[in-house]
């Protein structure tokens, strides 16, 4: 036997952080040998992964090493898009973006356009923006998912994945819509395979079969945009056979609220309300009308009820029955449009109620209801559901997944034991109880914004217009165009800058996406966009300032770049203020931390905010006497802001002593505490807190006791959501509020206080016609990549460096097509070049591919011949950012009517077939860009020679 | 011509569930960094940035569908050494630099005695040899030698580096030659299999297939199928009128 030695040391020293090679934000631990990192795992101790690691995340290493990283600040000398530049030195890059930014602060606040990408700081970002005064900040959501979110937290205070998750131990039946790989990944990978150990049955509900579909019970292989209409169809179905919680309905719901019936009055369809405000609901046991929430009612959820002034009021639950009973929601009627036979969807209902109702829990575990009420067991319904871009990314995203969450408190499984529970600092008030700031009045010259950027509106004096009704936010967020855009329209701002649509901007400020290629709808329209001049021969966007770490292809469109670290060189706060890591068990937090030196000229983006701050004054940022509040930069940050007192970034640990879970003085131990801790902080509730905690008194009053709650008032779902009649009210002119003409319509269909299916295609109005584009095209992440990072990483590069499109056997077989054939996906914009790939497992009539594949020439260190570049190809080329012309030549952006989320999932196509001799490459293909200055990439790797061995 | 042990103490494996694999890579890419600065370092990438990327993994994954229509289903297969019981890569090494190991019958290659003629490339029916283009020898999966008796490490984490990762536990790791192993349970309980069985070359790891699905095509067959009462459906006022009995009868 040669000589082995099969224990050797794997490093000198493990560092324990946070992952970021996609949005999941898992514990990692990473081992350093000779100062270099040898080797990145999952920390087996981290709330998040508990010790798994997925394909990006093991390959971190190559993240890190990436020659595409930037090497020091650099500053335009071609022209926008050439890619060329000169390095300077951080002094001068402060100084003028100091200039650029300071003055327009000192003019007009708005012209300034701050827009985070995929970043996890948004309660820094957000909070600079507020102190610059600025109404024109928003991170990425507006493009991702805030269909959900907005529809999660208007409708029960909670939303999918970061505020909500399944009760993965319990749950016997998982409904998983549309694609989910790309967030909360390793957790949900973690639970299918745990549940199909249990023998828990998991239905996808997807248009293609890929990943967790694959391993799905059933494959539900629906038409994309209808699950909305299937979902009511489970509804009708579970109506139909009386299986639903009728006491959940009446203790946690608005299910009994009295809705006002005076067609064309203001109030019609208002909640009737006593004279404190309460809603009223009829109580089956005193006979009278009783303002709700209250303890000991006896509800009615029927009927007709006389109110006080001599008019009608009808319960919510009997709305809702009598819109999903309508023989327009049987499975029957729904089969078409959704391609599922109606039988399934019986079949699927029984599951549903035989799971909930056959297979209930009953924990031994007492809690106390908020009215004092003690329950000597918690009851579960074992069904739970997930959704993400799926279902988001549709015009019509936002009624669907309130659509979604409406079945799921039919069936009393929110927040019970084997349903869908939240995770604290969730549940918060329905809706949350923040306005956004942006108004006229709000926007001054060097002062702050008063409040919030991104907020709740409940009525139209909410929203953020001028007096004729005028979007006042360069993207247009809650305007009569997006009243609920409660993570703003990204995807709108170059485009709405560039036109001067509502107006003109001086300068962009982005962080982290990429912009000009695979974030951005309609790639040319945007790129035109970027580089328009007017008259004098000045750009329109006169300066763009952008920060990342790698040569994305935004680089090329920016006149001054900030370049930021690698994850493992950087702070991070994944923050209780932002978006945390918690589990339904617990609130956690957790940070990052250098684990090595950067060997380049290069600072994490949040250290930069802060200068930036100081160096411009901002009073959050600067101490009485000038200097600047945090000297230490972000980890100072970390620890000493208070964004009301006691509250900070990090909840644990507080207390001078550290002894405080979130509130709690500035504790200057706090980091060392984290960093001791694997990186992370976990408060675990007491067994009394885990379940009902929109309604557990323990729960509440803990909650408002560590901030998270403004009071103990339970959180009533929402069923039938009056602030949207409020706005449907105003636009049928009920109100007297000034609603511009041209959104009436809209806004009145949209703002259905009961959720409702509608084709995607409806909101576009004069859409191109189904005949020309009768297949519908969308995009899946592939597990192993996030975005477009993922093809500047050696090893995930060659997993997947190029995409095919993938097309149905049958419709491949009608339009004569093969495997490694060329077609042309043809549009109402364009056209676009793509290899062909034959599948089963997909709807017939959709056609797919893996989402940020393609690269343009020049970008991210890539060779000019990288199949990224001459096969990867997007589907964005074909994606418009407005939707056709209304009458009267107004155009909407191609997102949904009440959130402004991005409409990614809506495009139609047709395919042609390439003509004999066409070449085998991607159209359209771009001018290469310049390479901005980076590392020089190898022609071979053997990372991990110096480390490796077998003997001592 | 190279020779192998008569009898190995045990048979340290993988047990791979192809009913619960996604397909995400987690193995693939936590193997490649474990072992390129592990025994195996480095595993080499040629052309990484460039037209033709390519380098050596000792754990490939691949996504394909089987079956046609409502049969139809994907599946991702893991693959990488088998650490057969009669790996003929090993007996066709001509320097003994392949070898099964008497203790626990891992197959490994001594890179200083491999001269890298491929030979157990050919030999190996399941593609699980790679050769690495920088060293100019042949490498292949060392079920993680350098870990699962490193002490190093804590005693949790002594598994192959693939099986730590797994997100969904679709891999597991022990003693397929002691039946009571858990291992050798779960292989005994879902009929876990040998891949290329034909060949006879014994693999020790094994895969354990797709669970039956339960969706239209075995809702039918099911002995208890969900039942459900018939919908009168059309009538508002009869469900109203359950909604009010419930309730009274709640509140009696």
């Amino acid at each position: 036997m040669p000589p082995l030695d099969t224990s050797r040391p794997v490093s000198d020293e493990v560092k324990a952080t946070t992952c970021y090679m996609c949005a999941c934000r898992c514990g990692i631990l990473v081992h350093l040998k000779d100062g270099e990192v040898r080797y990145i795992e999952g920390n087996p101790d981290h709330p998040v992964n508990k010790g798994v690691i997925c394909g990006k995340g093991a390959a971190g290493i190559m993240q890190h090493l990436s020659p595409a990283r930037l090497r020091a600040p650099l500053l335009r000398t071609g022209e926008r898009g050439k890619g060329e530049f000169k390095e300077i030195s951080w002094e001068e890059a402060l100084s003028l973006a100091t200039d650029w930014l300071g003055e327009v602060r000192d003019r007009d606040p708005k012209r300034l356009a701050f827009f985070t990408g995929r970043d996890q700081s948004q309660s820094l970002t957000g909070y600079w923006a507020i102190q610059y005064g600025t109404p024109n900040y928003a991170a990425h959501g507006g493009f991702c998912s805030v269909n959900m979110a907005a529809a999660g937290l208007y409708t029960f205070g909670g939303a999918f994945w970061e505020f909500g998750e399944p009760d993965w131990e319990r749950t016997e039946y998982f409904l998983l819509f549309g694609v989910a790989e790309d967030h909360g990944s390793n957790p949900i990978k973690k639970a299918l395979g745990t549940l199909k150990k249990r023998g828990a049955k998991i239905v996808a509900v997807n248009p293609v079969r890929t990943g967790y579909g694959a391993i799905a019970d059933e494959w539900i292989g629906i038409k994309p945009g209808t699950d909305g209409l299937f979902v009511a169809a489970l509804i009708h179905e579970l109506l139909a056979t009386r299986k639903i919680d009728l006491d959940y309905l009446a203790r946690y719901t608005n299910a009994p609220w009295l809705v006002i019936d005076a067609p064309g009055t203001a109030e019609h369809g208002l909640f009737a309300r006593d004279e404190a405000g309460k809603a009223l609901v009829h109580d089956l046991a005193t006979g009278q009308l009783v303002g709700a929430p209250a303890a000991g009612l006896k509800p009615a959820l029927t009927g007709r009820h006389t109110l006080a002034d001599g008019r009608a009021g009808q319960p919510v639950f009997a709305l809702l029955a009598e819109r999903y009973l309508d023989p327009h929601h049987a499975p029957e009627a729904a089969a078409e449009a959704t391609g599922v036979p109606a039988s399934t969807i019986r079949r699927i209902a029984a599951e549903l109620a035989e799971a909930a109702f056959t297979k209930e829990i009953r924990l031994a575990q007492p809690w106390t209801d908020w009215t004092g009420e003690t329950h000597a067991e918690m009851v579960g319904r074992p069904v739970s559901m997930h959704a993400m871009r799926g279902i988001s990314a549709h015009a019509n995203g936002f009624h669907t997944c309130r659509l979604i969450h409406i079945l799921q408190i039919l069936l009393g499984s929110i927040d019970c034991p084997g349903g869908f529970r939240y995770k604290p600092p969730y549940p918060k008030p329905v809706p949350p109880p923040l306005k956004p700031f942006g108004k006229p009045g709000h926007v001054k010259p060097r002062e702050p914004l008063g409040g919030p950027h991104l907020g709740f509106p409940t009525s139209p004096a909410d929203l953020l217009v001028d007096d004729e009704g005028k979007p006042t936010r360069i993207d247009k967020a809650f305007s009569w165009e997006a009243p609920f855009a409660a993570h703003g329209l990204m995807h709108m701002v170059i485009t709405n800058a560039a036109l001067g649509n509502p107006y003109s901007i001086d300068v962009l400020f982005l962080y982290m996406a990429n912009m000009s290629w695979n974030s951005t709808m309609n790639v040319p329209a945007v790129l035109e966009h970027l580089t328009a001049k007017d008259e004098t021969g000045a750009y329109k966007i006169p300066k763009i300032i952008y920060s990342d770490a790698y040569a994305s292809e935004m680089v090329a469109y920016a006149d001054l770049i900030l370049p930021d670290t690698t994850y493992l060189e950087r702070y991070d706060c994944i923050s209780l203020l932002d978006r945390p890591i918690s589990e339904a068990d617990g609130p956690a937090d957790a940070i990052r931390h250098p684990v090595v030196t950067p060997d380049r000229d290069v600072r994490g983006f949040q250290e930069v905010l802060i200068d930036l701050g100081h160096r411009l004054k901002l009073p959050a940022f600067t101490s009485p006497d000038g200097s600047p509040k945090y000297p230490g930069g972000y980890a100072d940050y970390i620890v000493n802001h208070e964004r009301s007192p006691g509250i900070g970034p990090l909840a644990g640990w507080r207390g001078e002593d550290g002894a405080n879970f979130g509130k709690g003085k500035p504790n200057p131990d706090q980091l060392r505490r984290y960093i001791e801790s694997g990186g992370f902080h976990m408060h675990h509730l007491k067994p009394e807190q885990r379940f009902y905690k929109h309604a557990n008194k323990d729960y509440l009053e803990w909650a408002t006791a560590v901030g998270f709650m403004p009071s103990s008032e339970p959180v009533i779902f929402q069923l039938y959501v009056e602030p949207m009649q409020r706005f449907r009210l105003a636009a049928e002119g009920r109100t007297g509020e000034s609603v511009p003409e041209q959104h009436r319509a809209r806004v009145a269909r949209y703002f259905d206080p009961l959720p409702f299916w509608y084709p995607p295609e409806d909101v576009a109005g004069a859409g191109p016609s189904r005949t020309a584009y009768p297949i519908h095209a969308v995009t899946q992440r592939p597990m192993h990549m996030y975005h477009s990072w993922g093809t500047q990483n050696a090893w995930l590069r060659q997993i997947t460096n190029e995409n095919r499109l993938y097309v149905h056997r049958d419709l491949g077989r009608r339009l004569g097509l093969a495997d490694d054939d060329w077609v042309w996906i043809v549009g109402a914009l364009g056209r676009v070049k793509a290899p062909v790939r034959l599948m089963t497992g997909c709807h017939p009539d959709t056609v797919w591919t893996w989402n940020a594949i393609g690269k343009r020439q020049g970008a991210w260190a890539l060779d000019p011949d990288a199949p990224e570049t001459t096969k990867g190809f997007l589907l964005n080329h074909l994606i418009s950012e407005l939707m056709p012309e209304q009458a009267g030549g107004y155009r909407y952006s191609n997102s949904d009517p009440v959130t402004g989320q991005a409409a990614w999932y809506d495009l139609m196509v047709r395919l042609e077939r390439c003509a004999p001799g066409e070449p085998h490459e991607t159209s359209p293909r771009f001018e290469p860009l310049g390479r901005p200055t980076q590392i020089d990439a190898p022609r071979e790797l053997r990372f991990g020679e110096a480390f490796g061995g077998r003997r001592s | 011509m190279t020779s192998l042990p008569q009898r190995t103490d045990r048979k340290l494996g993988l047990v791979i569930d192809l009913d619960i694999c996604v397909g995400c890579h987690g193995c693939a890419t936590s193997c490649k960094e474990w072992n390129t600065g592990g025994y195996s370092a480095p595993l080499s990438d040629q052309d990484p940035y460039g037209a033709d990327p390519h380098g050596a993994w000792l754990n490939r994954i691949h996504a394909y569908e089987v079956g046609e229509g409502a049969a139809s289903r994907t599946v991702h297969f893991p693959r990488s050494c088998l650490h057969c019981e009669t790996p003929a890569c090993v007996t066709v090494c001509p320097t003994g630099a392949s070898y099964k190991r008497a203790e626990d019958g891992i197959v490994l290659v001594n890179p200083d005695t491999c001269i890298g003629c491929k030979l157990c490339s050919w030999a190996c029916p399941y593609g699980a040899r790679e050769y690495d283009y920088a060293h100019g020898v042949m490498k292949k999966c060392t079920l993680c030698v350098d870990r699962i008796y490193n002490t190093n490490i804590p005693e949790r984490d002594r598994v192959p580096a693939c099986v730590k990762a797994c997100p969904t536990g679709a891999r597991a790791f022990g003693d397929l030659g002691d039946p009571q192993s858990e291992v050798s349970r779960s292989v005994a309980v879902r009929g876990g299999y040998n891949l290329l069985e034909a060949f006879g070359y014994q693999p020790v790891n094994k895969y354990l297939p797709p669970r039956e699905r339960r969706d239209a095509t075995t809702a039918a067959r099911s002995a208890s199928p969900p039942t459900m009462p018939t919908s009168d459906g059309t009538s508002i006022e009869r469900f109203f009128a359950w909604v009010d009995r419930t309730l009274s009868a709640k509140e009696t």
